[in-house]
């Protein structure tokens, strides 16, 4: 194996030579960690021994990578049945981290990470950061939010191992934000894409110029996000913006990124295998075509996870990439394949929705989630068929419900719909079913 | 002493008056006087009719949702001030008018309001007592020429 390691545009560093590892070197790594992964759990992890057993599959029958096959799914579901700590394979004493999703509705997901979980997060995302071109000596913009969220503390500790000066801000204040990438010369910032185009916005308004400022690269992630969005956000704030993959049940932000030619994400394959199944027959699809992203990690100790359906649809983009990596790339998500939504970074599902209409409502009314992207941002508008039940004679009356429909959807979701309350019989159905979701984004394929 | 009046909810947006007037059309059901209250988003028909219990089977039928409500006809002097005097007995009794209407025909100079009020038998006993002229249902129709 060659390559230069070049510290001065920082393009790799020294860990990331696992990005470059040959092709046979890289799958005896995963055989082994695979394997030792299936030990561990099956080891100390009751539900997944049960499940495996019910199966009559053991540890040891796993001889090939491809031997994944005979090993049963995790879906997040399994995640809220074990909670919290269910799913733990080391006891309480070893786990220094707990993570959780918001879980507005229901229990949330508790993820936890050992001291050697932390040096692997840290790892990947050192090498996310690394395969963008940041380097030491950028000051990195940190606007994910800190806190249960992985997103915040996850890019946190990567960056500052990479050299980079970190500016914790986490999320919102939006003034401040744009206030201190001016005043200390901040050269990246990582955030959901849908936040940065607002601080462009934002900065136009308080007569701040993004492109006026040092800053040059931009991590986005947490919500699917198009070409579109990436050519106005470079465009507009004159920096490279890339992609960055994760989701908290596996690690965190960190599972994949671009590099710098921004054609597809890798997957750090050393510490996470993926899959790409039929989402209806399990079975794998060719390379290059499209199915269900499943993933299995190779390195977690606190919490191992085992063929976990992401329900992210994706291809494998086959070749090696211009950058040399060996580590493969998948196209960027553009959709799912249940009928999860991702609004500005917040997962939504639509029985949340049919929850917070109930709460005001007496009976469920027909109604449709519609999502569209205006000015890049998302937007919810919920269209609800009027009921003999709500409609009153008064304007105002009927107002008032629609406030209190918003209100109900906002505590339950966390997300502000427009609520759009229209005649009966005009939300279209199928087969007597209303179609529940339609989503009118417009998300672009890497070319 | 009451009207029934029908209020029918229409989304705000085009096209969608035109439906409920076509559905009364085609039952052969005359209008005798409509208003629309809009908003952005939403608007409520309410509609004046002699047959308003057929008017409301065929509307819900189609599809509309429909509320049947009380309102009180008043005969108003067609000349200046003549509706002040109305409305200071309505206010003088504390009734709160949410809304009202005019309608579409006149006889022998005056001419005739529609007003929903929140507390309605309170309010016609202040109509009356105050020297208001009531409208009762056949009065109306008649007067709209849709008498028996």
């Amino acid at each position: 194996m060659s390559f230069q390691w070049n510290d001065h545009n920082g393009s790799f560093h020294p860990d990331s030579v696992f990005d470059f590892l040959p092709e046979e070197q890289l799958r005896a790594l995963q055989l082994q960690r695979l394997r030792a992964t299936l030990e561990r759990t099956y080891n100390n992890v009751e539900f997944m021994r049960n499940r495996m057993d019910s199966l009559g599959v053991k540890p040891e029958q796993l001889r090939t990578l491809d031997d994944i096959r005979r090993l049963p799914f995790t879906e997040k579901i399994d995640l809220r049945d074990t909670y919290p700590y269910g799913l733990f394979a080391c006891p309480m004493s070893e786990v220094v981290r707990l993570h959780a999703s918001s879980g507005t509705t229901g229990k949330p997901i508790v993820v936890g990470y050992t001291q050697d979980d932390m040096e692997t997060w840290k790892n990947v995302i050192m090498r996310s950061l690394a395969a963008t071109g940041m380097h030491r000596g950028d000051i990195l913009q940190n606007a994910y939010g800190y806190g249960l969220f992985t997103g915040g503390l996850g890019l946190h500790y990567g960056a500052e191992a990479l050299g980079a000066t970190v500016v914790p801000i986490s999320g919102g204040n939006s003034d401040r934000q744009i206030m201190i990438m001016r005043d200390f010369g901040v050269t990246a910032i990582s955030c959901t894409p849908s936040y940065f185009i607002h601080l462009i916005e934002h900065g136009a308004s308080m007569g701040v110029d993004l492109k006026s400022l040092p800053l040059r690269i931009g991590v986005f992630g947490a919500e699917p996000w198009s070409e579109e969005m990436r050519c106005y956000i470079q465009r507009e704030a004159n920096i490279r913006a890339f992609d960055i993959y994760g989701l908290s049940e596996i690690i965190g932000p960190g599972v994949g990124i671009e590099c710098a030619c921004q054609n597809g994400i890798h997957i750090f394959e050393d510490h996470f295998l993926f899959e790409i199944l039929d989402p209806k027959t399990g079975a794998p699809v060719p390379d290059g075509e499209e199915g269900e992203l499943v993933l299995t990690t190779l390195s977690k100790q606190a919490m191992p996870i085992i063929r976990y359906r992401t329900h992210d649809i994706t291809r494998v983009l086959p070749g090696r990439c211009d950058c040399g990596r060996s580590i493969r790339r998948i196209a960027r998500i553009e959709r799912r394949s249940d009928d999860m939504l991702i609004i500005r970074g917040v997962n939504v599902f639509p029985s949340q929705i049919e929850a917070a209409l109930l709460k005001v409502e007496q009976t469920l009314p027909h109604y449709q989630i519609i999502v569209r992207r205006e000015r890049e941002m998302d937007e919810m508008e919920i269209r609800i068929e009027v009921t003999a039940e709500v409609f009153s004679d008064r304007v105002s009356e009927i107002e008032r419900i629609a406030k209190r429909l918003s209100h109900a959807v906002e505590s339950t979701t966390g997300i502000r719909a427009k609520i759009s309350l229209v005649e009966p019989q005009t939300i279209q159905r199928s087969e007597g079913k209303a179609k529940r979701v339609l989503d009118l984004r417009k998300l672009d394929a890497p070319k | 002493m009451k009207i029934h009046q029908l209020s029918v909810f229409l989304e705000n947006a085009p096209g969608h008056l035109a439906t409920p007037c076509a559905v009364l059309a085609d039952a052969g059901i005359n209008i005798l006087t409509l208003t629309l209250a809009d908003t952005q988003r939403f608007g409520i028909l309410r509609l004046i009719l002699r047959e308003w219990e057929q008017a409301q089977q065929v509307l819900e039928k189609s599809g509309f949702v429909v509320k049947v409500t009380e309102v009180v006809a008043v005969q108003v002097e067609d000349r200046p001030g003549g509706l002040r005097n109305v409305l200071q007995i309505v206010e003088q009794s504390g009734v709160n008018i949410e809304y009202m209407y005019a309608f579409t025909v006149r006889a022998g100079g005056k001419s005739i309001m529609v007003f929903r009020l929140d507390n309605t038998d309170k309010g016609i006993a202040a109509l009356l007592t105050g020297g208001a002229k009531i409208l009762s249902a056949e009065e109306l129709y008649e007067l709209a020429g849709q008498g028996k």
